[in-house]
């Protein structure tokens, strides 16, 4: 799954401490030439010979024109094989996002839309991932309300937000996720209730929901620091995503991960693809990938960051066909206690197949399985360890961060 | 360089010395005078505390480790030696002023014209009034726009019963009459009482260690002579020694060929460590035993504290660090110990809060370590009534460092806490918030003099253990800065001690359980209760934070379970530092203590068990 980022951004959020870029003019064709260039390098060098999502992540990804976002596709295409039904999405901002922009990514090869604020990974903007799967998501409108939207910084209003919701269910009906932001400071349970009810009526068959993390070096957080904005209480926060969890699920939505939602089988395969630890490359400023580079001959599962001031990474590309910081290749240990942070975010878990890909010797159950951590974890109710892999409860879903430093531990220590 | 021959200074032309003040009032300054004038160091404008010569007595303005000098004076045709003797500045050291002072037939009081008698000055006045020494009253910063020396000659009449026109009205900055004070120190201080054909008879007033030759010891010559190649023994320890060198302080060590009675001055005679030459010791001429000078004691903590590294893989330096300071000072005890919380430490005594202080501030400035303090303790005692436990202890009173040993009322017939008997001098208008503040800390009023028109003299006797953690901060910042505090030795007194303990969803923390006063007991568990509430992680249970006494439980604070701490967002770019991030709070896992399946992190412990550094 190829992962581009486009760096750039109009202004930038007041919650957003992202890798991105607000410059007056982008040289939009050196920066295509580049994403082009870097795909091609890093899909011949992971050998994959199929692709099964796109992802154009940002940044503000939907600034970018289509004619670049058909170009990295044709890249792809020509180094791997994308087949016709492969996940395409491209994060996008309300306000760039006009039905005919909208309508010249679909022409261009996109599929899916995610819209809203640029809420999500950290450091990496979505650059192109590139081989196994790749999704592109549009851009979620994450607040509804336009005083909300002004203390997030955001350029749009609520109205563009709705407007461009519809548009883009009008041109990806099925295929547009729309992101949700909680935990807002000073909001209140019942603005959140209704809040979500107004994105149930507008929303479409998957919906990202994130709390509203604090970013250190953000214009927010300093603002909730200097005691301009109130913080929300830790139990505020828990209520508010029990009620989100309970709304969504009974409208129909499968909460397939901490933090997303889908109906009729609308999940994101790009983003499964990182919470099942399969592979993917990012491509452009800051992406991060995790593949083999079986290219150069290597059985060994690395871990990669791409430069990440824009410049420096073009220059790279331009010299030598990819901007490639660092690698670390990954230990067997490392990749479990990955596949182990990551797995038990979603409702499937770590199968035991899964589990077995990577620990051909010791299984699931042996690890976990055994007097420790995980037994007791699950005499308490957060765990569940059966036929089916080991996975969160519901309850132990909302505190997974106080279950992982027990599991890795345990994990350590066979 | 030729060594001096002390002959020439026969007993009655001798005057031994102190200057003793309150902090600040300016007695290493006269001192830094005194040695100019007399020639014993150069005048410059470089001299300023010449005889402080530790980085913390400079800072603080205290004398921490005494110095002595010798003074050389011609006086209406004769020439004198007056020695100086300097004496540590405050209270916790007493025992070390008191034989300091045992070395003196004289010493010079001086006080601020401007902030007039404090609480030192009363103390320190007592100490040299009960050794009958002749007392020089000098009123100095005469200089200064609010000097008002008239009023604190009153002052001293009042309070010590000195006609005014004894006071000498000095500065001792601009050096304003300060020849009229050694003038004061020939006339009135009468020489030593002493005889040179007496066998040796030698005070231990001061020890330091060198290096190279160890042991230096200061001592005042109370009979006979000594010199190099001298056999000599110490009443104390019955250890013999053969003496390598004496000399005088001028400050700086000056050999000569001997010392005679009444003089006082430095000796080395290969002791390996200040144990050896404790002060307070006599030393004689081997198979020439004389009487020992009255007033030894052992040093005897009474403030303890814990002292552990602050990571564990600096314990060995901070072990030699603890070595090396306790070399130079051994009134410090130190006891090995261990916290399960803190890991390896020790378990140090102090002479009083000061000294502790001063003690860790040296140890972060000239051995560059970073220690944690745990807040100070008091030696608690018990008389016991249990056969059993008496026969097992072999006697009937215990005292008690670790609340660990707290014997249970049941076989205990009094416990027992030290006292002290508390100065404190005030402005009039704080008297009320004083007397509220004295009252709070269980102290019993003892006297209350006015000794001006708006200057309050308290006497207070204070449980020790009500004073050692935050008073003096409390006294000087509700009356803004002017109260003055100090205190001595008091003994014992009866005290209606428990022990409480701290629970963790019913489970005791040992480290946390104290031994307090019944009457403190609740506030001081809800403190501590609400303190670790604070400090300890929530977790995914409730956690009961409770203080106990037996089975009685007196405040209870409790912890909430998490309900919500996954991370919202965790994408392909997130995934590295989410990893760096679980991967230490599982590295964390293995520091962690445990109490029942409360995980309770050592930062926690630090936080509640640490003593607040004063302001």
């Amino acid at each position: 799954a190829p992962c581009p980022q486009w760096p750039y951004c109009r202004k930038r959020c007041s919650y957003c401490s992202f890798n991105t870029y607000v410059v007056p003019a982008v040289d939009e064709g050196a920066v295509r030439a580049c994403l082009v260039r870097e795909a091609q390098t890093l899909l011949r060098l992971s050998q994959v010979h199929s692709v099964s999502s796109v992802f154009f992540g940002g940044g503000t990804p939907s600034l970018a024109s289509p004619g670049t976002v058909a170009a990295v596709l044709e890249a792809v295409a020509a180094a791997a094989h994308l087949p016709a039904g492969a996940e395409v999405t491209l994060e996008a901002n309300p306000s760039s996002t006009s039905t005919s922009r909208l309508a010249g990514f679909g022409a261009a090869g996109v599929n899916r839309i995610s819209i809203g604020v640029q809420v999500r990974g950290a450091l990496p903007a979505a650059a192109p991932k590139a081989p196994c799967d790749a999704i592109v998501t549009a851009l979620p409108p994450q607040s509804l309300d336009d005083a909300e939207l002004r203390m997030l910084g955001r350029e749009h209003t609520a109205a563009e937000a709705r407007k461009a919701v519809e548009a883009a269910r009008g041109l990806f009906p099925g295929r547009t996720s729309i992101d949700l932001l909680f935990g807002l400071p000073g909001q209140s349970r019942d603005a959140w209730a209704q809040r979500l009810e107004v994105a149930l009526g507008l929303c479409d068959d998957h919906i990202s929901l994130y709390q509203l993390t604090l970013e250190r070096g953000t214009a927010l957080a300093a603002q909730v620091r200097g005691g301009a904005l109130p913080a929300p209480s830790q139990d505020l926060l828990a209520d508010m995503y029990r009620t989100a969890r309970t709304v969504l699920v009974a409208a129909g939505f499968r909460h397939y991960e901490v933090s997303n939602f889908a109906r009729k089988g609308a999940l994101s395969t790009h983003n499964l693809s990182y919470w099942r630890a399969d592979q993917y490359i990012g491509v452009g400023p800051g992406a991060h990938g995790r593949f083999v580079p079986r290219g150069e001959g290597s059985h060994s599962r690395e871990a990669r960051i791409q430069t990440l001031e824009p410049v420096a990474w073009m220059r790279e590309v331009q010299s030598q066909g990819h901007g490639t910081r660092s690698r670390v290749v990954l230990s067997p240990l490392e990749q479990l206690e990955e596949l182990l942070i990551l797995g038990l975010r979603t409702d499937e878990g770590i199968t035991h197949e899964r589990w077995g890909h990577f620990s051909p010797q010791l299984s699931l159950q042996a690890v976990f399985g055994t007097p420790g951590e995980a037994q007791a974890l699950q005499q308490q109710g957060w765990l569940v360890l059966d036929s089916g892999g080991l996975r969160c409860t519901w309850a132990g879903l909302a505190v997974l961060d106080s279950l992982l430093p027990d599991l890795l531990w345990q994990l350590q220590r066979v | 360089q030729e060594k001096l021959d002390m002959s020439m200074y026969p007993v009655e032309s001798i005057r031994n010395f102190s200057i003793i003040a309150h902090v600040d009032h300016g007695k290493s300054t006269l001192a830094d005078r005194l040695l100019e004038i007399t020639g014993t160091i150069s005048k410059t404008a470089r001299n300023k505390q010449v005889l402080d010569k530790l980085q913390v007595e400079r800072e603080r303005g205290i004398t921490v480790k005494a110095q002595s000098a010798s003074l050389f004076y011609n006086h209406e045709g004769i020439n004198y030696l007056l020695n100086l003797i300097d004496t540590p500045g405050h209270v916790d050291f007493s025992y070390e002023v008191s034989r300091s002072l045992s070395a003196c037939q004289g010493v010079i009081l001086v006080v601020d014209a401007n902030e007039g008698i404090q609480a030192q000055t009363v103390a320190n006045f007592y100490l040299a009034f009960e050794a009958q020494l002749s007392i020089i009253p000098v009123i100095n910063k005469i200089d200064l726009k609010n000097a008002d020396p008239e009023r604190v000659e009153k002052q001293i009449e009042k309070l010590f019963d000195i006609p005014t026109d004894e006071c000498i009205r000095i500065s001792a900055k601009q050096g304003t009459n300060v020849e009229k004070v050694l003038q004061k120190v020939i006339e009135k201080i009468p020489p030593p009482q002493c005889n040179t054909a007496d066998p040796l008879k030698a005070l231990v007033f001061d020890s330091t260690f060198d290096h190279y030759r160890g042991v230096v010891a200061n001592i005042a010559l109370f009979g006979g002579e000594i010199a190099k190649g001298h056999k000599i023994v110490s009443a104390h320890t019955k250890k013999r020694y053969e003496v390598n060198e004496v000399g005088i302080l001028t400050p700086d060590e000056q050999p000569t060929h001997k010392l005679y009675a009444g003089q006082v001055g430095y000796l080395i005679a290969g002791m390996k460590e200040v144990a050896e030459a404790q002060i307070g010791d006599t030393l004689f001429l081997y198979k020439q035993p004389v009487e020992p000078l009255p007033g030894f004691k052992s040093a005897k903590p009474m403030v303890f504290a814990g002292m552990y590294p602050i990571h564990q893989t600096e314990y060995n330096n901070l072990k030699s660090a603890l070595e090396r300071l306790t070399l130079n000072d051994s009134s410090v005890t130190v006891h090995r110990d261990s916290s399960l919380a803190l890991g390896a430490g020790w378990r140090l005594g102090f002479l009083g809060l000061l000294h502790m202080e001063v003690f860790n501030q040296r140890l972060e400035q000239e051995y560059n370590t970073s220690v944690i303090l745990t807040a100070p303790t008091v030696p608690y005692k018990a008389v016991l009534s249990s056969a059993k436990l008496i026969k097992e202890y072999g006697k009937d009173q215990i005292t008690i460092i670790n609340p660990a040993q707290f014997p249970d009322k049941l076989s205990v017939s009094e416990y027992l806490e030290p006292t002290v008997l508390g100065t404190i001098v005030t402005p009039h208008e704080y008297i009320g918030k004083i007397i509220t503040l004295c009252q709070d800390r269980r102290a019993v009023q003892k006297d209350m003099l006015y000794i001006d028109e708006n200057r309050v003299m308290l006497k207070y006797l204070f449980p020790l253990n009500e004073i050692v953690v935050d008073f003096y901060d409390t006294l000087k910042s509700l009356s803004s800065g002017y109260a003055s505090f100090d205190y001595e030795d008091a003994g014992y007194q009866s005290a209606d001690l428990i022990k409480m303990d701290i629970l963790l969803n019913g489970n005791p923390v040992e480290e946390l359980a104290t031994i307090i006063h019944n009457d403190k007991a609740h506030a001081a568990g809800k403190l501590l209760c609400e303190r670790l509430k604070e400090t300890i992680p929530r977790q995914l249970f409730e956690i009961a934070i409770q203080a106990a006494i037996g089975k009685k439980i007196i405040a209870r604070e409790t912890l909430k379970a998490y309900r919500k701490n996954v991370v919202a967002k965790c994408y392909g770019g997130d995934i590295t530092r989410r990893m760096k991030l679980l991967k230490r709070q599982a590295e964390g896992k293995r520091l962690m203590r445990k109490i029942g399946n409360v995980e309770v992190p050592r930062d926690a412990f630090i936080r509640v068990l640490k003593r607040e550094p004063d302001k």
